[in-house]
């Protein structure tokens, strides 16, 4: 400990704001567990599987085609938007001259800016018409994938080409020196080298569409069925808590907090998994 | 690629070898052979925006010999070997004149293929950049890059440049696991193994020593030795002492006017350290002056 009176003051403020925002979540979680307990303590964990149903009025409680539009949906995002965003990124840091390198961030950064409403807005009644010709009904598993896509896209994009910029300038020019082309720099040794990075920025970016509730209620049909094409109209577990809260009471409400509770958990081992990645120093 | 062998001994075992051009013992006076430049630089300037950093630079590199510049801190040393492997190129408002000629061909063309110049003049930097890879992935990265895909080849030349630069007994149980894990002797090492499997004809070195532990500076200096002979070396040095046991030629550059680096004096390293023509290098030599 620190000699200096102010050092300490300081560090106790900065240290009830760390414990502040630490016993946050564990509250979150706590109220979580305390509000879905009236159903978690009388139906096993299992039922949530092997039930009929989503039927929660009349004790049916089957989360699993929720569960698995949320999967689908996030899983088919990242898919397209990881790419996508490393191309960005590698776009703006190695190819764009850098006026419009300069340009084109500030383009991305507005697009992480636009409200998840306007995107669920624009799916509605511009995106999910064009595939509703393609296949009816339009919203879809597939609608939902493509504009969850771009509302991750930004963050892909941002935190790929915030590690593409940490590469040690070092790094350049010995790749240079050996008479490496751009192409060999970037997937020889940028990528490489940014990897951690773009890694959990990919995972932030997949916490972000696990979460997201506005834009995918809009578009996705919520419809309560376990999807078996891309054109299925699903409905995600954020989107049936944001549909069915405002009505439900007793055990129902309960079992809203449960499909919360899985989410969270999820959230949680996504975080934790970035973690592990952040951390990892590694490298073959 | 054969191995590296003693100056002295390759005199006596083969004195008509053909790849190697072999000089004299160390410091015994004029090469034995007739010098061949490999790289003339003629009135060479550059530039850094407005600002001189070099002016009016002339002087020849010899082939298989070692070229040692010596002189202050910001005096050019650095931007000069910048332009022999074209790094210039990468230094936004970097402006260069003057003619520099390598193997025969103008090395400032245009048109010139910047990839093979490079492969062609490898680069040592101070601080060693051993790529956040495995150590045997650092050295297949650029001779992928450069073509050779097979891996039993790779394997081949991995253990070659390795074994060349004294590395292969220390790291040979552990070629997958990453280069950045190596001490910085080891790092450096690596990196002149890297360069030396594009088998360049000349390697240019930043002070490649003045990072390193004295222990560890001491065998990057005994495998620069090696050098000689089959690679024609261009070191950058702070260390007068490694320059005069390590170099056939010195060249001493100081600030001139306070404002652009150049060229003092370029000649046989014996006579630079014992008979200096001017009175800046004999100052600074002698330790009295930079």
């Amino acid at each position: 400990m620190s000699l200096f009176r102010t050092d300490r003051q300081l560090a106790l403020l900065l240290q009830s704001g760390a414990l502040l925002a630490a016993a946050l979540v564990l509250l979150i979680l706590l109220f979580l567990v305390k509000e879905s307990w009236p159903v978690l303590q009388h139906v096993p964990l299992i039922r949530f599987v092997t039930d009929a149903s989503w039927h929660p009025v009349d004790g049916l409680y089957k989360l699993t085609p929720m569960l698995s539009a949320t999967l689908y949906s996030t899983l088919g995002a990242v898919l397209l938007a990881t790419p996508l965003g490393i191309a960005s990124a590698l776009f703006s840091r190695y190819y764009a001259p850098s006026f419009i390198a300069g340009c084109y961030r500030r383009l991305i950064e507005l697009l992480a800016g636009i409200p998840s409403v306007v995107y669920g807005f624009w799916g509605l009644t511009t995106l999910a018409p064009l595939i509703g010709r393609l296949h009816p009904p339009g919203v879809s598993l597939l609608t939902c994938i493509l504009v969850l896509t771009l509302m991750i896209l930004p963050t892909v994009a941002l935190t790929a080409d915030a590690a593409l910029a940490a590469v040690p300038v070092a790094y350049v020019r010995g790749a240079a020196a050996l008479g490496l082309s751009r192409w060999g720099l970037i997937s020889g040794v940028a990528l490489p080298a940014a990897r951690s990075g773009i890694t959990a920025g990919t995972l932030l970016a997949a916490g972000r569409a696990i979460g997201e509730t506005m834009a995918v209620l809009m578009v996705a049909g919520n419809v309560v069925q376990q999807p078996q094409s891309l054109f299925d109209p699903v409905r995600t577990l954020t989107a049936n808590i944001a549909l069915e809260m405002a009505y439900a009471t007793g055990e129902h409400r309960a079992a809203l907090f449960v499909s919360g509770l899985a989410l969270m958990v999820m959230v949680l081992v996504l975080v934790g998994t970035a973690e592990l990645f952040s951390k990892e120093r590694h490298h073959v | 690629m054969s191995h590296f062998t003693n100056n002295k001994s390759e005199q006596v075992d083969k004195p008509n070898t053909d790849d190697a051009y072999t000089l004299g013992p160390l410091q015994a006076g004029p090469p034995c052979c007739d010098p061949e430049p490999l790289i003339r630089v003629d009135n060479l300037s550059l530039h850094y925006g407005e600002k001189p950093a070099l002016e009016g630079v002339s002087l020849d590199i010899y082939k298989g010999c070692i070229t040692a510049l010596i002189g202050p801190s910001g005096c050019g040393k650095t931007s000069f070997l910048s332009v022999l492997n074209r790094l210039t190129d990468m230094i936004p408002g970097c402006r260069v004149s003057g003619n520099v000629h390598f193997d025969h061909r103008n090395l400032r063309h245009p048109a010139l293929d910047v990839q093979r110049l490079r492969r062609d003049i490898g680069m040592i930097f101070q601080k060693p950049v051993p790529f956040p890879l495995s150590i045997r992935r650092n050295i297949e990265l650029p001779l992928r890059e450069h073509g050779m895909s097979k891996q039993a080849e790779l394997n081949d030349v991995v253990q070659q440049v390795l074994q060349d630069v004294g590395l292969w007994d220390e790291v040979k149980d552990r070629l997958a696991s990453s280069a950045l894990a190596l001490s910085g002797g080891q790092q450096q090492r690596l990196c002149i193994a890297r360069a030396l499997a594009l088998q360049p004809k000349v390697l240019l070195m930043d002070e490649p020593c003045s990072a390193l532990d004295p222990i560890s500076s001491g065998v990057v200096e005994d495998l620069i030795q090696r050098l000689r002979g089959k690679y024609t070396v261009v070191i950058v040095t702070h260390n007068l002492a490694q320059a005069r046991r390590i170099a056939n030629y010195a060249g001493f550059f100081w600030i001139k006017d306070q404002r652009a680096g150049c060229l003092i004096e370029f000649g046989q390293c014996k006579q630079i350290f014992e008979a200096p023509a001017h009175e800046l290098t004999a100052a600074y030599v002698n330790g009295s002056r930079g």
